[in-house]
This record gives structure tokens, C-alpha cells and sequence, in this order.
């Protein structure tokens, strides 16, 4: 069975604005809408890809959270995958544990590709791709904007500073995307019935022997310092003339 | 002491200037001792320049063919090596160091901090979360190996005048052959660099096609710009993703940032909130950017931008 992981992180939704606690201890989530991480959308629409154009048999979405991650799990199977698992975590993890969660998973499942965001947008930590890889010792490719399979091997060409870069890499392999990959597919009502019928087995953290303690603690949340709100200008005469007197023209 | 090890990023002999920043992050920890890494196919220029910071105590040279072009899975297995007995092993919040120093801290079993902005002591850090809509401040067990990346934009470039020794390394690791390097399709442009430019100019949906674009290009030659884009214009084909500003594009900290027909999307807010000037061109008042914009401008940018120019 040649089979894609896919990591599904519930995070904060992208169009919410985030706003610390009065008391710093965190942000505010009451009554937030919550999604999947949308680089994890875009990780999951590739794996559907992939399977629709021969190179996958079988989709597997996979989360570390609290329970609540079952929603992003059903709309995960609603987009298409086949079956999904919660690691069920009530404290938070951090990337390094996450890493050996889905370590623990790949074991299990014996993925020829894993396929994960390359950074949620709720801690933009960046690191669990990587992690997994290392702890894995076999190849990753983060930042896709294109995946090709030749074999067993991914052809990907990555968003780096310089521009697009192309590297080749042995399956398994762990892949990471950017926002350029795909534009993930919307879920049909038909698709969210079918997806309750889909399996999703939850898995206490306990079970996995992990070691899933934080390393880091995190001691205090501030709002960031605003930017005073300047001026409007009636002409680009003005602009101009206020730019040349604060020498940057 | 406080062992730092910072993990040069360089490319064609030269050292990205994101080091030197790397090494003022690093001259916040008191008490600090800066080490700079550099894998390379030869890197003796690289290694030069890298000695030649101030602050630096010694720079580590590993050379080895399969070092250039870089790849994180061959680096990982030797910045590893070379880590043993450091405290601290930074690299810059770079693409390099983002694809790198994960895995070099799964390597070490140490956690990593992203996106330092400040150093607070030893052993606290603040970096922010939620697209910079909240900084954090974390602390890692005293005595324990912590992996970082440097938020590039939040320090200024440590200045040159250090005679640092070189000492080349030679490391008995075993390096992977299961990825390889391809090809890399990088814009050669005689422009500053987007991510170290002192002025920057950028442009957005509203430019509405890639030959729109060059009204960016004319302004920015003017100024002695950096071009940069929003994700919209790069989403829409105007511009290359490498000029992408923004949360997941490159975060950035000019003199001057000039936003052409860019709404301002909390993502792109996030990447140029340490500008100090932000211009905002847009015809709709209500556009978030002007919130942010030290000097907002209400018209037609296809007017406007060309009429700048003439008076530039």
C-alpha cells in the first residue's frame, strides 16, 4: 500500500484577529473560529492529488491535539482523505514532540511520503517537517511549491530567498508546502455525509510512549508595540516633499 | 561562558549579511564566546569574512565537495558534530536556516526557539506568534542546549573589524546520498537585496498584470530600491515568489517601505511592521495599510506613481 501522511494541525482560522489575554497568559479563544492550519490544507489537497493521479493508494490525515481536532479530521476526510487518526494531547506539544508522535505514527503506517504545512500560523515555529525528518533519518523538501513523482523518488522545487530551487529526494521522504502548491478544494455537503462514515480512531498520547513534556516554558504573551497611525497627504507633491525632508528621497 | 555557535549561511564565496546580525543576537547573551560554523566546498573567502566580525572569538571551517550546493540533510549530521559543547546554536531565520536547524536540533534533542527578536538573559527569549500579533517571551532550562533562528530583521548587523583564527575541522560523519540537489532558478538583478535593502517598494493586486508591475520597477530604480510584492500580486503571476513580503514570504526592515496597491493583509502587515517609514499608495481610504502607513496617499497609484517619479 503506497501511502501519504498527512499532518492536520487546528489552529486559530487565518481571518481572525488575534488578540492577547489581558493577563498575558495566552490569546483569546473563547468563541474563536478554529480551522485546520492552511498549510495543511494545502498538504492534504496534494496528498488527494497525488492519489487521484496514480502515485497514492491510500490518504491518511493525522493530528496531535485536543479532541476538538476531530472536526478538522471529519473535514479533512470530507476533502477526500481515506481514513484519519487523533492523537489525542489535552496539554500543549511542542514541535519536537509532535516529531516523535508522528514517528510513532509512521512506524504504524509505513508512509512513502509524509506531508505536513510548513508552519502553523498559530506559533509559526517552522521545525516539525524537519524534526520528523531527522529523528526519521530520511530526506525532507520543505517549502514545496511542486511535487513530482518519478518512481520512488519526489522531484521538488522549493520557495527559497533566492528564488525556486529543485532538489530531488528518496521516498519515504518528509515534505513540507508553501502556499503556492495548490489551491486547496472546497468541501461538498455531499462529501461531509459520506466523510461520517469515514473511520477516525483516536489514540490517547499516553498509549504512545512519547515523551511529551514542554521543554520550553512560555512565561508571558504581550501585544506587539502598534505603529502610531501617521498622516494622509493631499498630493504626491506633498509626499514628495515630506519624504525629501526626512532625507529618504 | 556562553557558547555560541552560529551556522554561516553563505552563497557563490560571499557571506550573507544575516550573519553578522546573527552575531549581534549573540552578543546579547552576557558573557557570551561566538564561534561561526561555515560548511563549504572551500569557504576560505567566506571564512575570512566571517572572521573579520567584531565580537567573533573563532571561525570553524569544514570543507568537504558535498557541502555546495547546500542541502540541510548533508549539513544537519556535521553542524551537529561541531555543536558538541555549545550551548547555543544559532543560524539566521533565512529560508537556509529554517530548513536547516530544525533538523539539526532533532540531531541534539534540544528544542528550538524561532524568530529570535530579543535575547532577555540566557535562558529567555522573545520571538513572536500569531503573525507577530502577539510576542512571546520563552524560557529554556538553564544548562540546557537550546537550537535558534534569528529574526534577521529585528538586529542590526554586527560591524567588521574582527581578526577572529580560523581553524579547519575535519569531521568523521556519514553523509546522506538520498537527497540531491538539482537546479536553482534565481533572478540575477543588480537591484539590493530585498531582505537587506535600506529602501523597498512594493506592489500589489491592484497593479492588476506583470506589465503593470515595471511602474514598481521605474519607482524603485529612482529610490535605490528593493522590489518586493504582496502574496496577491505573487498569487496572480505579477511577480516572483522570492519577492514575497509578509509572514511567509520575508519579513523585512527598511528605511523606507513604499506599498503600492497593497490592501495590507495582517500576513503582509506582519513582514513589515520594523520599517521605519511606511508610504502607502491606494485608492480605497479605508484600506488597512493605511494604519500602519507613517504617510498615506488616496488616488490612482497609475497617476500617482509616475508623477512621484518625475518629482523624485
Amino acid at each position: 500500500m503506497r501511502r501519504i501522511l498527512v499532518g492536520i494541525k487546528r489552529v486559530i482560522d487565518y481571518n481572525v484577529r488575534v488578540r492577547v489575554r489581558p493577563d498575558g497568559s495566552g490569546v483569546v479563544t473563547d468563541g474563536v473560529k478554529m480551522s485546520a492550519n492552511p498549510f495543511d490544507s494545502i498538504a492534504l489537497e496534494e496528498a488527494l492529488r497525488l492519489r487521484e493521479r496514480g502515485e497514492a493508494d491510500e490518504v491518511v490525515a493525522v493530528s496531535v491535539g485536543p479532541l476538538e481536532a476531530q472536526q478538522q479530521l471529519r473535514d479533512a476526510l470530507a476533502m477526500g482523505a481515506d481514513r484519519a487518526i487523533l492523537v489525542k494531547a489535552d496539554a500543549a506539544i511542542e514541535p519536537p514532540a509532535v516529531a516523535r508522535v508522528l514517528l510513532k505514527l509512521v512506524e504504524r503506517e509505513s508512509p512513502r511520503l509524509v506531508l505536513l504545512g510548513k508552519q502553523a500560523i498559530d506559533d509559526d515555529c517552522n521545525q516539525t517537517g524537519q524534526m520528523l525528518a531527522a529523528l526519521w533519518d530520511r530526506p525532507q523538501a520543505t517549502s514545496a511549491s511542486k511535487i513530482e513523482i518519478q518512481g520512488d523518488t519526489a522531484r521538488v522545487t522549493r520557495e527559497v530567498d533566492a528564488g525556486l530551487e529543485t532538489i530531488e529526494v528518496d521516498m519515504p521522504a518528509v515534505c513540507t508546502t508553501d502556499l503556492r502548491l495548490n489551491e486547496p478544494r472546497y468541501i461538498k455537503l455531499p462529501d461531509i455525509m459520506k466523510a461520517k462514515k469515514k473511520p477516525l480512531d483516536v489514540i490517547e498520547l499516553a498509549t504512545l510512549g512519547v515523551d511529551s513534556a514542554p521543554i520550553l516554558k512560555v512565561l508571558k504573551f504581550e501585544q506587539p508595540p502598534q505603529r502610531q497611525k501617521g498622516v494622509i497627504v493631499k498630493d504626491a507633491a506633498a509626499l514628495v516633499a515630506a519624504l525629501k525632508q526626512k532625507g529618504l528621497a | 561562558m556562553n557558547r555560541v555557535l552560529i551556522v554561516a549561511e553563505h552563497l557563490d564565496g560571499k557571506l550573507n549579511a544575516a550573519v553578522a546580525k546573527c552575531v549581534t543576537c549573540a552578543t546579547a547573551i552576557p558573557d557570551a564566546e561566538i564561534a561561526i560554523a561555515v560548511l563549504a566546498r572551500e569557504g576560505g573567502t567566506v571564512a575570512g569574512a566571517a572572521a573579520a566580525i567584531a565580537g567573533v572569538a573563532r571561525v570553524l571551517l569544514v570543507k568537504n565537495p558535498a557541502n555546495e550546493p547546500v542541502l540541510a540533510a548533508v549539513l544537519a549530521p556535521q553542524v551537529a558534530k561541531l555543536a558538541e559543547g555549545y550551548g547555543f546554536v544559532f543560524g539566521p531565520s533565512t529560508t537556509f536556516g529554517k530548513d536547516l536547524m530544525p533538523r539539526v536540533a532533532a540531531l541534539l534533542g534540544a528544542p528550538q526557539v524561532s524568530d529570535i527578536m530579543a535575547v532577555e538573559s540566557p535562558t529567555r527569549f522573545r520571538r513572536p506568534v500569531y503573525a507577530a500579533n502577539a510576542i512571546a517571551t520563552v524560557e529554556s532550562p538553564a544548562g540546557r542546549q537550546i537550537v535558534a533562528t534569528v529574526r534577521v530583521a529585528s538586529f542590526q548587523a554586527a560591524a567588521d573589524g574582527g581578526q577572529a583564527p580560523i581553524e579547519t575541522r575535519a569531521l568523521d560523519v556519514k553523509l546522506p546520498q538520498s537527497t540531491r540537489f538539482v537546479s536553482v532558478s534565481a533572478a540575477r538583478s543588480d537591484r539590493p537585496d530585498l531582505q537587506t535593502a535600506t529602501r523597498v517598494v512594493s506592489g500589489g493586486r491592484a497593479l492588476g498584470s506583470a506589465e503593470n508591475f515595471k511602474l514598481i520597477q521605474a519607482l524603485a530604480d529612482k529610490l535605490g530600491a528593493a522590489i518586493g510584492a504582496s502574496r496577491a500580486a505573487v498569487d496572480a503571476g505579477y511577480a516572483p515568489n522570492e519577492l514575497q513580503v509578509g509572514q511567509t514570504g520575508k519579513i523585512i526592515a527598511p528605511e523606507l517601505y513604499v506599498a503600492v496597491g497593497i490592501s495590507g493583509a495582517i500576513q503582509h502587515l506582519t513582514g513589515i511592521k520594523d520599517a521605519r517609514t511606511i508610504v502607502a499608495i491606494n485608492k480605497d481610504a479605508e484600506a488597512p495599510i493605511f494604519e500602519v502607513a507613517d504617510y498615506g496617499l488616496v488616488g490612482d497609484l497609475f497617476s500617482l506613481v509616475p508623477e512621484i517619479e518625475k518629482l523624485l
